[in-house]
């Protein structure tokens, strides 16, 4: 008998369904074990959308809320659905009510009724984010930053484009650096980690200010774990880098592409014939496999 | 006459010293740059602000003195400067854009 009918008879035994939380601290099964088995019959853990950049209208894509459908057409098509879905910001493109409004009207058509946001530079240009966290600030009591358990991973958002470093780089601030450092003390280092922001956490690219300031500390933060994610978008790419215990990615916007690292003046909407577009636009999903997460990208080619 | 149309040069140049004087400045962003990156006007200024590229930009004062909506291509944000100082700020969608508003008295 294999781990995975193992895990898929103790979910039949105890009736699990997708999203439930279990602890079974001492006992036979984590909850990231069921998420593994739920995995092994197709279930992804989340979903990762990004960059939707509601109210772009120039040449680079001049229909975001159709290619938002369409990412969300493709969710919504999946087998099985996820119990949560996170957005790592930039979700309007101007920090426009109406274009949060249209962008949560475009949302809530996902089956996945459970949605993570942090913001991104584009949500916030405002100053203190009002239109952002009028409709996202319940969960971090406006501030931004906040943690939950789900499936038995530690999820963990962050706020980069409040506190900007004087060489443009992402930042989070010492209240939030205090906090991140208290929330993940004391946790056991079995737990897996997922850490989402909007910006890079790992210096991508310093002159387009792709990184966060903080990123060393929080790579020492997060080092003494055995599964670390770290998502963000912002880039409009996927970029990919290993170091120890700690996966960093970049996700794919819905909206437009971006050009690769110091590849023209600046980190603007890159223009590809029509054709192209689908194949750079996407999400990312992860799976729990083998006490880890495995992240794939699709698009909407 | 020749003088005369002279003289009438010289009215019209006295008149135009005093607009000139006001010191109202244009900055541009553009290729991720604001430009001039640095400028300096007498108190009292107004600077206008144009975006130029495809990609929205703000003007944010790093003491949070002036701060401009996102601008989309093409659209502009004004700020008086009354008091003599030096004002840094960034776009603050991408903030490695920085320049300078030098206030003083011109001598």
């Amino acid at each position: 008998m294999t781990d995975a009918t193992n895990r898929r008879d103790a979910l039949k035994c105890l009736g699990v369904g997708a999203g439930t939380l279990f602890t079974l601290q001492g006992g036979v099964f984590s909850a990231f074990d069921l998420a593994e088995a739920q995995a092994d019959m197709g279930t992804p853990l989340f979903l990762q959308i990004s960059d939707t950049h509601i109210g772009f209208n120039k040449d680079a894509n001049p229909d975001v809320a159709g290619t938002l459908n369409r990412t969300i057409d493709l969710v919504n098509a999946m087998p099985k659905q996820p119990a949560l879905v996170l957005h790592t910001g930039d979700v309007s493109h101007l920090s426009r009510a109406s274009e949060f409004d249209t962008a949560n009207q475009l949302l809530s058509r996902l089956k996945v009724s459970e949605l993570h946001v942090v913001p991104g530079e584009h949500d916030v240009t405002d100053g203190p984010g009002a239109e952002f966290f009028a409709r996202f600030g319940k969960p971090s009591n406006n501030r931004g930053y906040y943690s939950f358990d789900s499936q038995g991973v530690h999820f963990v958002a962050l706020v980069n484009v409040m506190n900007f470093k004087a060489n443009g780089l992402g930042g989070l601030g010492d209240d939030q650096m205090a906090w991140l450092k208290d929330d993940l003390a004391g946790r056991s280092a079995s737990q897996p980690i997922v850490v989402f922001a909007h910006m890079p956490l790992w210096t991508i690219y310093e002159p387009w200010g792709w990184g966060t300031g903080e990123g060393d500390e929080i790579a020492d933060l997060l080092r003494r774990f055995g599964s670390v994610t770290v998502l963000n978008g912002h880039i409009h790419q996927i970029v990919q880098k290993v170091e120890g215990n700690i996966l960093f990615h970049t996700a794919r916007s819905t909206a437009y592409p971006q050009p690769q690292a110091g590849s023209g003046p600046g980190p603007g909407p890159l223009l590809v014939p029509a054709d192209q577009l689908p194949g750079m636009l996407g999400i990312t999903t992860a799976m729990a496999r083998k006490k880890k997460l495995s992240l794939t990208d699709a698009t909407l080619a | 006459m020749k003088p005369g149309i002279l003289a009438c040069v010289l009215l019209v140049a006295s008149f135009a010293v005093p607009a000139a004087h006001a010191d109202d400045a244009m900055v541009v962003m553009k290729n991720f740059d604001f430009s001039p990156m640095d400028i300096t006007v007498a108190p009292g200024s107004t600077v206008t602000w144009k975006n130029l590229d495809g990609e929205p930009h703000t003007v944010a004062s790093r003491d949070g003195l002036f701060r401009s909506p996102a601008l989309d291509q093409n659209d502009t944000y004004q700020f008086k400067f009354d008091k003599p100082g030096v004002y840094k700020y960034i776009c603050s969608i991408h903030p490695k854009m920085m320049a300078t508003v030098t206030v003083k008295q011109s001598k």
